[in-house]
């Protein structure tokens, strides 16, 4: 190890988004933890507050500031360290740090790039010089030409003959590729490519090949290995972020499999890669042709996945070698007496299966290709693929049990669904083999291989084989047989006509129970010290041993979705933590490979499985845990709560009656109505005539809930009868089984919430958060202020008291969160939820208080230490702002309203408001200065709302234009406004050409009511913005913030400060 | 096999008096040996066809087998003469094979057969849908036992291959040449050669004079001599041995893989012992001694060489990274050596074929190898 390394900036990833999630929070806190083992001084750099790597305890120094060259480039200037990595925060990182290269910063200062050389990094991203420099040693790629213009582009498109593909280069997660079948198709697709960046790649189309990915290691004196390959179900054509992966692979002889493995290998030492590497190949499923489709030499979501599915700890290895260390200087983590140079051997089967939100966005195109849409995965172990795989769509918790047997979506069009991959098609495999489709002729429809057909046939077999027991007992051996096939109790229990607990009876009568496995990375050739476990059933004999005492389960927040995220992974870390400090041995259950709680050092005992009833039952009951933790994991806990309290578990904390009387409705209601609470007006209601009745009593708008949709969003706010009437219809059924919930919806009024954490009913801590947009915003969407800056002490003071009385009334212990509504000084309760919240650890590192510890405490019955409550003063504001991925939903209308759509978050931290605010909208990608703002500010109401924002702007020399209304009524206040036509208009120029010609810096644009559903012009300007990559505004106060803040502060103006100088 | 019908229950019994049960495939038929098991997660057509597992019932860790079926055994112009394309000999040498689950069905385009047919052919029988992990966990623990796999109850006596020369029932009997491009002749003493090693040396140019296992070769016209992989213990080849002692008083060059590698330290005057569970998988790493250059390695040897032994003009090569073991030795003076892990690969990783090269090297112009 060089010895001249005292001090390395590491680079983060930013807020989570599609393409560039959570794994990222793995890869940076395990090289914080190699260098630390150093005794390397860290600085971070990485806005992302709702991660471990920002956590007080990891990196020396945390810096809540953009990864942009400007503020990176201000860190360095400030810290001066000796070296930075740029491989563990994915594309963001990457970008950052070539760029820093490019411009001679790191020269500048003497910061040496550790690792992987900047040029490989440029040679793996730019496509011609990846082609140049593979074709050196022989290695195949596809046919492509790398173009920087339309006219070129449709050149070589004709030359390579169509399909063909485009790929734009520097891109995250695929973006703004994709087939094209024709000259038009080409043409959209170009176009909107070089939005995002200035080389796009055509090239051959390689539909229907396998997918396979290598993760290669490499250090500085040339030892390379390959720790894991994987194969991707879906074949090419789908991005390898959307394809269900099976590891290692399955369809693969020793000679693709070593093949395949060579080259990975040759390509890496050409180009010098010092640290992790994943590459992607195609193979051809007829012969031994392949081609290297793509190298990342980075930490990757493919390397998360490989280094949680062989318990190979790629980030941590990585980061030593970039180091100097060699290879067979680290030992396995595992053994702890092997070698770290090895190639870790399987004796399980790993599925992974991508997690989609698209429901939640309206007109998003729901077909897979090759650019990444989905938010988050799932990763499910076992001893055969049948069980791997329906134990993973288990997880996936879009209420399905299995693969079969199970309520699933159902295709009119079988054809269509298998040759048009969406999100469900796995689906419609059964249902094809139930059709009796051939296997072939499956095959031919979705090029998915034989293989993994066959093994669903089977499991459509054995699902028959069961349905012949129907209303009775099925024999042992056949029980036995599903349940190695993965059938769950319910599965079972649907076929059978039984309850699930009645089949688990039987089957723990019958001596029909899971076995625990280790991951070991030697497949049992060396003894391991491993805590990371699975289930299965396909064994005999348990590898670990029991009669420990003092477990405490915890139950972890599963794959990473809209509204689930990693702020529920650093609630379960802490929460793990906790636990073992208070003497405790932590069992930690949790299947989401891109999380740091699935770390192999984060609890006494890792489950690799699934947080259902079943199975956390089977491991509560095997290793005789003394009480479970539902309230750190988000909302999959603790729906379980009540099910495993009426199952005889101890659950820890708030009693699972009181955390019901909560989440119930009716009951939650009547307990703020016995306490004195105010709360908006609601009814259930069960039909038409019923929600009619009901809103006229109370006045529009009004928020709906249905509790069965089809498609679209789950909520909505309608101002009228007539939008009532349309939600409704959309909404399935309203019936007797699928009643509506409507409660009044209260304009213009401030959100604030509370998060905080009580013991036996006294309220030990709280936190006041400020919502900047007026309710109506999804809580998950708001930008979110602490301490408060503009709500009365009253209101404060009310809150405060109704937080109390809530906690005693519910006697809650531990951590909780409660949603209020406030005008003037009037306060109502929206919601109010027993468990961790999406906040908790931004207040917490914002008021360097850990309120997960602290509930922990509680709920053990450790030392107690009631904080006083005057938190909102603080010497400095923090602000959290949403991240959204519409750039990736293609379609999707970027508004924001009551369902979330947001898929990260930023938190940054000021000396006032403004500063905070404006650096938490760098992170998110709004860039400054604004010289140019298109305007179109909705309803009169914004319109007059925003006008003294139009002043503010006007006087820093702000260019407007304006589509006609707005222009119209700026003009009349006296402004000066360019007019732009509407695109539907047909006249030039329109605010679409405005924004694809990049003429403006900034689109505002406020939707005219709250359920706008047509494809309105407004829609075009919004969805323009978002993919030529201009900043959009959608919502009057944050719009109206900005100019204030913009007004007050200059981009020099934002500090550069770490989180631990504040305070 | 339809998994419904012609399910027969067979059942596999240790040393030590363990069992377990589970299903029959393959070969319907009782049969005793030596039972170890393999890490690899593919290859299986390559390692069942290796004649270094002769007289063993072989447990693959990898739980999902057959998914691939067996390959086309290549069209007569592609193969070389005498040579397999697909396959490490021309039949299968284990005694039987132990799974976690079979493959119902198998899917490559280079397949033309179950892995099930495939043994029933070669009257080779396999049992699955036993916890194989929890026997090799008992292998790795209590080190390697005989077994019996008793399908249909019949039961078969104990058989202990390392008692006997197992390398005389896999060598040829009649010398086999395979001509090249070349100038250069190697004779390749059959110990129970893996197909590749002839195809390795045969690609590189090199004329192959491949001998049966006793042949006396010292007074063979050749350029360099090759030893090659086998099974058993290298103790009972002592006619092997004498022939090689004999054959270092020519000046050529001589190189050495697995069963060879034990030969070479044998002759040397070093001395081998059995080790506790073999190491037999695709993930061995061994460094090169000096330098911090680590090989990942295929394996399959039950053997070692015991490395305090050798005699000061020997050094060793390489050695095991996880354990420590040796994997190499080399002279000092003379294009003498040996490695314990296969160059070959088939099955497994190639990182170590530019061995073939060294030796081809060694033939022009005599070379060190430390």
């Amino acid at each position: 190890m060089p010895s001249n390394i005292h001090k390395v900036l590491i680079l983060g990833s930013g807020a989570l988004k599609i393409g560039e999630a959570g794994e990222f929070d793995y890869s940076g806190s395990q090289a914080l933890k190699a260098l630390k083992e150093e005794g390397i001084t860290t600085v971070l750099v990485n806005p992302n507050i709702a991660t471990i790597q920002t956590s007080e305890s990891l990196a020396d120094k945390v810096y809540l500031l953009p990864v942009n060259p400007e503020f990176v480039t201000g860190v360095i200037a400030k810290e001066r360290p000796d070296a930075i990595l740029v491989g563990f925060g994915g594309q963001t990182a990457l970008n950052c740090a070539i760029t820093l290269s490019d411009t001679g910063v790191l020269a500048q200062y003497g910061v040496k790039v550790l690792g992987t050389p900047i040029q490989t990094i440029k040679d793996t991203e730019d496509r011609e010089l990846f082609v140049q420099r593979l074709g050196e040693i022989g290695v195949d790629t596809p046919r492509s030409r790398a173009v920087t213009s339309w006219d070129d582009a449709r050149k070589v498109a004709d030359a390579i003959g169509y399909p063909v593909m485009v790929r734009a280069a520097f891109a995250l997660g695929g973006l703004g590729s994709g087939m094209c079948a024709d000259e038009k198709q080409l043409e959209d697709r170009v176009k909107k490519a070089f939005a995002h960046s200035p080389q796009v790649l055509i090239e051959e189309y390689l539909n229907g090949w396998k997918e396979v990915e290598y993760e290669v290691v490499r250090d500085a004196f040339d030892n390379c290995i390959t720790v894991c390959n994987m194969e991707n179900v879906d074949p090419l054509g789908i991005h390898t972020g959307e394809s269900i992966v099976v590891a290692p692979s399955q369809t693969l002889t020793n000679e693709d499999y070593h093949h395949l493995r060579e080259v990975a290998i040759r390509t890496i030492r050409h180009l010098k890669v010092v640290g992790e590497c994943n590459v992607q190949f195609a193979l051809d499923p007829h012969s031994d042709q392949y081609r290297v489709i793509e190298v990342n030499a980075r930490l990757s979501r493919s390397s998360a996945l490989a280094s949680k599915a062989t318990g190979y700890p790629l980030a941590y290895v990585a980061a030593k070698l970039s180091l100097g260390y060699s290879l067979t200087e680290l030992r396995n983590s595992v053994t702890r007496t092997t070698t770290a140079c090895f190639e870790p051997a399987l004796d399980y089967v790993v599925v992974k299966v991508p997690r989609w939100d698209l429901k939640k966005f309206r007109n998003v195109a729901t077909q897979l290709g090759s650019a990444m849409k989905s938010v988050g995965e799932v990763m499910a172990i076992g001893r055969n693929f049948e069980e791997a795989l329906q134990k993973a769509l288990r997880m996936l918790e879009v209420g399905v049990d299995g693969l079969v047997a199970t309520k699933s979506p159902q295709f009119d069009d079988l054809d269509d669904a298998l040759s048009k991959p969406g999100t469900e098609r796995v689906f419609a495999l059964p249902q094809a083999v139930r059709a009796g489709y051939s296997i072939e002729r499956i095959r031919s429809l979705t090029h998915i291989d034989p293989w993994f057909l066959q093994s669903i046939a089977s499991l459509v077999g054995v699902e028959k084989r069961l349905e012949a027991y129907r209303g009775g007992h099925c024999t042992n051996d056949l029980l036995r047989e599903a349940k190695r096939a993965g059938f769950s109790d319910a599965q079972i229990a649907r076929i059978l006509a039984l309850d699930e607990i009645t089949v688990r009876r039987i089957r723990q009568n019958a001596g029909i129970v899971p076995y625990v496995k280790q991951i070991d990375t030697l497949a049992g050739e060396y003894p391991a010290q491993t805590n990371y476990l699975y289930l299965t059933y396909d064994a005999s004999e348990d590898d670990v041993d029991w009669g420990h005492q003092k477990n405490v389960l915890l139950l972890g927040s599963g794959a990473y979705r809209i509204g689930s995220s990693v702020e529920f992974d650093w609630c379960c870390v802490n929460a793990s933590k906790a636990v073992r400090k208070l003497g405790y041995r932590s069992i930690l259950i949790n299947y989401n490979p891109e999380t740091v709680s699935t770390d192999y050092d984060v609890c006494d005992r890792l489950y690799f499985d699934g947080l259902n009833l079943e199975t956390v039952l089977d491991i509560y009951e095997r290793e005789r845990c003394m009480g479970v933790i539902v309230s750190g994991g988000g909302q999959i806990p603790n729906n379980l709560a009540l099910q495993l309290h009426e199952a005889g578990v101890r659950v820890l904390g708030t009693s699972p009656i009181d955390i019901d009387r909560a989440e119930d409705r009716h009951k939650f209601s009547s307990l703020l109505d016995e306490i004195g609470v105010a709360q908006p007006e609601w009814q259930e209601v069960t039909s038409f005539e019923d929600a009619q009745r009901f809103c006229e009593s109370i006045g529009y708008p009004v928020l709906i809930r249905p509790s069965y949709v089809l498609s679209g969003a789950a909520m909505g706010v309608a101002t009228t009868w007539q939008e009532l009437r349309v939600f409704l219809d959309r909404a399935a059924d309203v019936s007797q089984r699928h009643p509506v919930v409507i409660s009044k919806f209260y304009e213009n009024t401030r959100e604030i919430e509370v998060d905080a954490v009580g013991a036996f009913g006294n309220l030990l801590t709280m936190a006041i958060t400020e919502h900047v947009e007026n309710a109506g915003v999804h809580s998950g969407d708001a930008t979110l202020v602490v301490p408060p800056q503009r709500t009365y002490l009253e209101t404060l003071r009310r809150i405060r008291s109704i937080t109390e009385r809530i906690a005693k009334a519910l006697y809650i212990t531990g951590p909780f969160n409660i949603q209020y509504l406030s005008k003037g000084t009037d306060v109502r309760v929206i919601e109010c939820n027993l468990r961790a919240s999406r906040s908790f650890p931004f207040v917490s590192k914002i008021y360097k208080r850990n309120f997960i510890e602290m509930a922990v405490s509680a709920m053990l019955g450790g030392e107690l230490e009631s904080i006083e409550h005057h938190l909102y003063e603080l010497d400095y504001v923090g602000v959290k702002a949403p991240q959204f991925s519409f750039t990736r939903l293609q379609g999707a209308d970027p508004t924001v309203g009551v369902e979330m759509a947001s898929t990260g978050e930023v938190g940054c931290v000021g000396e006032d408001f403004e500063e905070a605010f404006l650096k938490s909208l760098i992170s998110v990608g709004f860039r400054f200065p604004i010289k140019r703002v298109l305007l179109s500010t909705g309803p009169l109401v914004d319109k007059v709302a925003f006008l003294e924002s139009a002043r503010l702007m006007d006087a820093m020399g702000i260019k407007f234009f304006a589509t006609a209304g707005t222009a119209e009524f700026l003009t009349s206040y006296g402004f000066d406004v360019t007019v732009v036509y509407w695109p539907s208009e047909g006249k030039h120029p329109d605010a679409g050409e405005l924004i694809e010609q990049k003429q403006v810096d900034l689109v505002i644009n406020i939707p005219k009511n709250f359920q706008e559903s047509e494809l309105t012009n407004d829609y075009v300007i919004r969805r323009k913005a978002v993919d030529f990559g201009i900043p959009l505004l959608t919502n009057i106060q944050l719009a109206n913030r900005l100019a204030e803040a913009l007004s007050r502060k200059t981009p020099g103006d934002l500090q550069i400060k770490e989180l631990q100088a504040y305070g | 096999m339809h998994p419904m019908k012609g399910i027969m229950k067979a059942e596999l019994v240790l040393e030590d008096g363990y069992r377990c049960e589970g299903t029959a495939f393959g070969a319907p038929m009782s049969v005793a040996g030596e039972v170890v098991f393999n890490t690899g997660m593919v290859g299986y057509p390559e390692s069942m066809t290796d004649p270094s597992y002769a007289g063993q019932i072989l447990v693959l860790t990898y739980p999902l087998v057959g998914n691939y079926g067996i390959p086309v055994n290549g069209t007569p112009e592609e193969q070389l003469d005498l040579l397999s394309k697909h396959f490490e000999s021309s039949r299968i040498h284990i005694r039987a094979l132990v799974v976690s689950r079979l493959s119902p069905g198998y899917s490559h385009w280079s397949a033309i057969d179950s892995l099930s047919a495939w043994m029933q052919r070669h009257n080779v029988p396999g049992l699955h849908g036993v916890d194989t992990r929890a026997l090799t966990k008992r292998l790795r623990s209590k080190g390697c036992m005989l077994g019996k796999l008793l399908v249909d109850d019949k039961d078969v006596a104990w058989d202990d291959p390392n008692v006997k020369n197992l390398v005389a029932d896999v060598s040829i009997t009649e010398p086999q040449w395979f001509p090249a491009e070349g100038e250069k002749k190697v004779v390749l003493v059959d110990l129970g050669c893996k197909d590749n090693i002839v195809r390795s040396l045969v690609r590189r140019g090199l004329n192959v004079l491949k001998v049966p296992w006793d042949y006396d070769w010292t007074g063979e016209e050749a350029d360099g001599i090759f030893l090659s992989n086998g099974p058993g213990d290298p103790k009972k080849c002592e006619d092997t041995i004498r022939i090689l002692r004999k054959g270092f008083d020519r000046d050529i060059p001589i190189f050495g893989i697995c069963l060879g590698h034990q030969m070479m330290a044998l002759a040397a005057g070093a001395d081998t012992y059995k080790l506790k569970f073999g190491h037999r998988g695709q993930n061995q790493p061994c460094i090169e001694v000096g330098t911090k250059r680590c090989y990942i390695t295929s394996q399959n040897h039950g053997f070692a060489v015991d490395e305090r032994s050798l005699p000061p003009e020997w050094s060793p090569w390489f050695f095991n990274a996880n354990d420590g073991t040796n994997e190499g030795i080399r002279h000092k003076d003379r294009s003498l050596a040996s490695v314990q892990f296969h160059p070959e690969a088939r099955p497994g990783p190639s990182d170590t074929d530019h061995l073939f090269d060294t030796f081809a090297r060694s033939l022009k112009h005599a070379i060190q190898y430390s």
